[in-house]
C-alpha cells in the first residue's frame, strides 16, 4: 500500500481542515432497489466485529501476567543502614528500602510513633487521638468520619463508624486500621506526666494488642534502656532534640 | 517520545517454532472462549504451559505440617532473613493448587497470613502480598476466596507509598475482580473505585500500568454497566485517564494501553458518553492518534497496534454519538492531519497485523460518513489509491472500503469527479468477480452513485464488459432488482 510522499508532511503540518467540495445530491441516488445511505457506525460490547482485537488484547495480556508476582531480580547494593533516628534496618537493595521507609517512617504520628499505611488515616488518626478540640466537638456533633475514601458520612461515636464500616462497606470487623482510643481521657502535649506515669503497653505505646505489628517483640523501637522507653508528648520531643541528653523528668522541671 | 518502560518478557527457552506454535493454540484458546463470552477468565490469564517451562524447578507440594512451620517460623522467628525465608518457601509452594488447597483448610492460615500482611515488618509484608497473590491467581473459587478477608487491606494500601507493594496489591485485586460477581459485590461497597481514583495520582508507571490492568478488568464485568460504570464516571478516574493519554513527553504506551481499553469499556457499553465527550474525550484521542501515527513512522517498535486498536474504537463509537455533533466544530474532529494519520496506520497495520485493519477502516467510514470535509480530504491528499489496494486482503475490508468510497461518491458530482477516471472502475470490475454477496452488493451501489453523478461513467463500464461481470449475479435474491437496474441505466441511460 503506498501512500504519497506528501502525506506524510501534511501529518507532520499545520491542523487544518480541507475546504469542502460542495455537495448536491440526487433524489434519485437513494431510489429503490438502492438503499446506501451514509451513517456512523455503533458497535456495543459483546459485538463480533470485536473478536480479533479482543483476542490480541488477552495474548498480550497473557504475556504480561506470566512475569507478574514472582520477586524481581534486585540489583544489589554495598549494605546501608536507614537513616532515620533511632532505626537500624540494613539493606542490600534500594526497592527494599523504599518499601520500609514507607511503611514505617513515612506516615508516622510524631505524637505515639504508630505508623499508618496513608495519609489519610495518618490524619484520621490525629484528628482522633491527639486533638483535644476533637473530642469536645465530638460530644455535640458526628465527627468520626468514615474510613473508606469518598464515603462522606460521619458519626457520633467510632463504635457507630465501625457499625458501618462492616455493614455498609463491608469491613472486617477487627480491621486493623480502625482500633478504638482505649485511655480515659485526651493525650495532649499539656498532659506530659500522665503519659509519663502510665507504663509502656498502655495506650500512647504501641501495645501487644494493637494490631499494628503482629508480633509486638519485634517492633523496631530504638535500643535506648529500658527507663527511656517510654511515649515522650509531642512537645517534649522538641526540647531533647535541642538540647543535651537530660533525663525527661529535668527536662520538665 | 515514548517512553519505554523496562521490558517485562524474559527470554524463553524453547525454541522459535514451538512458540509460533504455542501462540497458535493459544489465540484458537482465546477465539474460543470470546465467542462463548468467556474471555474474562481466570483460566486465560496466565499462560500455564509457559509457565512451566520456565519455572528450574517445579514447585513442591506441601502438607498441613509444613506449612504451619513456615507460618509459626514468619510469625515468631526470631531472625529477620529466617521470617522471610519462611515466607518465600511458602510462596513457592502456593503456586501448586494441592498446596493452596491445604493451605486454605488449615485453620487460620488466612488469618495469620493477612496479620503478616498488615505487620510494620516490610519485607514480610511484601513477602505475604506475594503469598496471597499466588492464592488469588487460583483457577479453584474456594482458594480465590479464601482472600477475601484481606481485600479491605489491600485496598487501604492503595493509598500507601511504596510503589513495588501497590501494585502487588493492583494485581492480586485485578485477579480477584476477574474471579466472580460475589467477589466484586464485596469490592465496590469496600470502596474500591475511589481508592483506584486515589491511587491513579501515582507518579509510578508500575503502579499505573498495574492499575489500569485492574481497572479495566472491572470494567469488562458482565454487570459493569448498570453497577460499575456509573460510579466510575462519577468519579475523577476518568479526567486522570485522559491525562494519561495525552501525547507528550511523559506517555507511557504500557499505561496508555491500558486505559485505552479501560476507556473503551467504558464507551462501548454506552452508559454517558456524552460527559466523556465534555471532558474532552475526542480532543485527546484524536490528538492520541496523530501522535501514534508518527510513532509508527519513526520505530518498528512492538505493541503500537495494541494502543491503535482501543483508540479506533474509542472514536469511532464517541463519533456517533448526538453530543459529538456538538463539538464538530472544534478543530480536533475537523483537522485532516486524522485522515492522514489514520491511513498511516492502516499501511502499518497492513503490514504488522491485517486482521486489525477493519477496525482501523470503520473509524475511517465513522470519519467520512456525515463530513463533507473529510470526504474531500480523502480526494485532495490523493488516498483514494491507496484505499483502493486495500480491495484484495479480505471481504470484510472489501466490503468497509466500498462503504467508505460510497461516502464520498454519495456526495454528489463535484466529488465523483474527482474520483474519474483512475483505477476506481478497473477495482470494480474486479470486485464484481468476488462471490460474496456483500462486497458485490457495495460495489453496485458504488456504481449506481457513479452512473448518476459522473457523465461517461456508464459509457466506460460498457466498454469495459462491465455488463457480463454484472451478468454472473442475475440470479442472486439480493443483488437481483440492483443489478437488472445497472444493466438498464448503462444500456438506456
Amino acid at each position: 500500500m503506498q501512500l504519497p510522499p506528501a502525506l506524510h508532511a501534511r501529518l507532520a503540518g499545520a491542523p487544518g481542515s480541507a475546504e469542502p467540495l460542495p455537495v448536491e445530491r440526487d433524489p434519485a441516488a437513494r431510489t429503490a432497489p438502492f438503499r446506501f445511505a451514509p451513517r456512523p457506525v455503533r458497535f456495543p460490547r459483546e459485538h463480533d466485529f470485536f473478536e480479533e482485537g479482543d483476542v490480541q488484547r488477552h495474548l498480550y495480556l497473557q504475556d504480561v501476567l506470566t512475569q507478574v508476582g514472582g520477586a524481581p531480580e534486585r540489583p544489589r547494593v554495598p549494605e546501608f543502614t536507614c537513616q532515620v533516628a533511632g532505626c537500624c534496618q540494613v539493606f542490600d537493595a534500594l526497592e527494599d528500602y523504599e518499601h520500609h521507609y514507607h511503611t514505617l517512617h513515612r506516615n508516622v504520628c510524631s505524637f505515639c510513633k504508630r505508623a499508618f499505611p496513608s495519609g489519610h488515616l495518618l490524619d484520621t488518626h490525629i484528628l482522633e487521638w491527639h486533638d483535644s478540640l476533637f473530642q469536645i466537638l465530638a460530644e455535640r456533633q458526628d465527627m468520626y468520619q468514615c474510613l473508606v475514601e469518598g464515603c462522606t458520612e460521619k458519626f457520633r461515636t467510632s463504635r457507630d463508624r465501625k457499625e458501618h464500616l462492616v455493614m455498609r462497606h463491608l469491613y472486617p470487623v477487627d480491621f486493623r486500621f480502625d482500633k478504638p482510643r482505649k485511655s480515659r481521657g485526651p493525650v495532649m502535649p499539656g498532659a506530659a506526666e500522665q503519659v509519663l506515669a502510665e507504663a509502656p503497653g498502655d495506650d500512647g505505646v504501641p501495645s501487644e494488642v494493637d494490631a499494628m505489628e503482629v508480633c509486638s517483640e519485634h517492633v523496631e523501637p530504638p535500643p535506648a534502656p529500658a527507663g527511656e522507653r517510654r511515649a515522650y508528648s509531642h512537645r517534649e520531643m522538641e526540647l531533647v532534640s535541642f538540647s543535651c541528653p537530660r533525663t525527661v523528668a529535668q527536662n520538665l522541671a | 517520545m515514548w517512553s519505554r518502560q523496562r521490558g517485562r518478557l524474559k527470554p524463553l527457552c524453547c525454541g522459535v517454532e514451538e512458540l509460533r506454535c504455542r501462540r497458535r493454540e493459544r489465540e484458537a484458546a482465546l477465539r474460543k472462549a470470546r465467542r462463548e463470552q468467556q474471555l474474562v477468565s481466570k483460566r486465560l490469564l496466565r499462560d500455564e504451559a509457559l509457565e512451566e517451562a520456565e519455572e528450574g524447578c517445579v514447585a513442591m507440594i506441601f502438607g498441613e505440617a509444613e506449612i504451619q512451620q513456615f507460618l509459626r517460623l514468619a510469625q515468631r522467628g526470631t531472625e529477620e532473613k529466617e521470617r522471610e525465608g519462611a515466607l518465600v518457601s511458602l510462596r513457592r509452594g502456593l503456586q501448586r493448587p494441592e498446596t493452596q488447597q491445604t493451605f486454605i483448610r488449615l485453620e487460620g492460615s488466612i488469618r495469620t497470613l493477612v496479620g503478616l500482611l498488615t505487620s510494620n515488618q516490610a519485607l514480610l509484608q511484601l513477602e505475604a502480598a506475594r503469598c496471597l497473590h499466588e492464592l488469588s491467581h487460583s483457577e479453584q473459587s474456594a482458594v480465590v476466596e479464601a482472600c477475601l478477608p484481606a481485600t479491605s487491606y489491600l485496598l487501604t494500601y492503595l493509598s500507601g507509598h511504596s510503589s513495588d507493594f501497590i501494585e502487588l496489591c493492583l494485581y492480586t485485586l485485578g485477579n480477584l475482580i476477574v474471579e466472580s460477581e460475589a467477589v466484586r459485590r464485596q469490592l465496590l461497597p469496600q470502596g474500591i473505585v475511589p481508592a483506584l481514583a486515589a491511587c491513579i495520582q501515582s507518579p509510578h508507571l508500575t503502579v499505573l500500568e498495574a492499575l489500569g490492568y485492574a481497572l479495566s478488568q472491572l470494567l469488562q464485568a458482565k454487570e459493569a454497566p448498570e453497577k460499575i460504570i456509573p460510579s466510575v464516571l462519577g468519579s475523577t478516574l476518568p479526567q486522570h485517564m485522559l491525562q494519561l493519554l495525552q501525547p507528550g513527553p511523559k506517555l507511557n504506551l504500557g499505561v496508555a494501553v491500558e486505559f485505552a481499553w479501560c476507556l473503551h469499556y467504558i464507551i462501548c457499553s454506552q452508559v454517558n458518553n456524552a460527559l466523556l465527550i465534555t471532558q474532552g474525550a475526542l480532543s485527546t484521542l484524536g490528538l492520541l492518534l496523530l501522535d501514534l501515527a508518527g510513532a509508527v513512522q519513526r520505530t518498528e517498535d512492538a505493541g503500537l497496534e495494541l494502543l491503535a486498536c482501543p483508540v479506533f474504537r474509542c472514536l469511532s463509537n464517541l463519533l456517533t454519538e448526538a453530543a459529538a455533533e456538538a463539538v464538530g466544530g472544534q478543530l480536533q474532529l475537523r483537522d485532516e492531519r486524522v485522515v492522514a494519520a489514520l491511513f498511516i496506520l492502516l499501511q502499518f497495520l497492513l503490514q504488522k497485523q491485517p486482521s486489525l485493519l477493519p477496525e482501523g477502516l470503520w473509524l475511517l467510514n465513522n470519519l467520512t460518513a456525515n463530513s463533507p470535509s473529510f470526504c474531500t480530504s480523502l480526494l485532495s491528499l490523493d488516498l483514494i489509491e491507496p484505499l483502493l489496494h486495500l480491495l484484495s486482503v479480505s471481504n470484510v475490508v472489501s466490503v468497509l472500503v466500498l462503504t467508505v468510497l460510497c461516502n464520498v461518491a454519495e456526495k454528489g458530482p463535484a466529488y465523483c469527479q474527482r474520483l474519474w477516471p483512475g483505477p476506481l472502475l478497473s477495482s470494480l470490475l474486479d470486485t464484481l468477480a468476488f462471490s460474496d454477496t456483500e462486497v458485490v452488493g457495495q460495489s453496485l451501489e458504488l456504481l449506481q452513485l457513479l452512473f448518476l453523478y459522473q457523465p461517461g461513467a456508464a459509457q466506460a463500464f460498457l466498454q469495459q464488459s462491465g455488463l457480463q461481470a454484472l451478468q454472473r449475479h442475475e440470479e442472486v435474491a439480493q443483488l437481483q432488482d440492483r443489478v437488472h437496474a445497472l444493466q438498464q441505466t448503462a444500456l438506456h441511460g
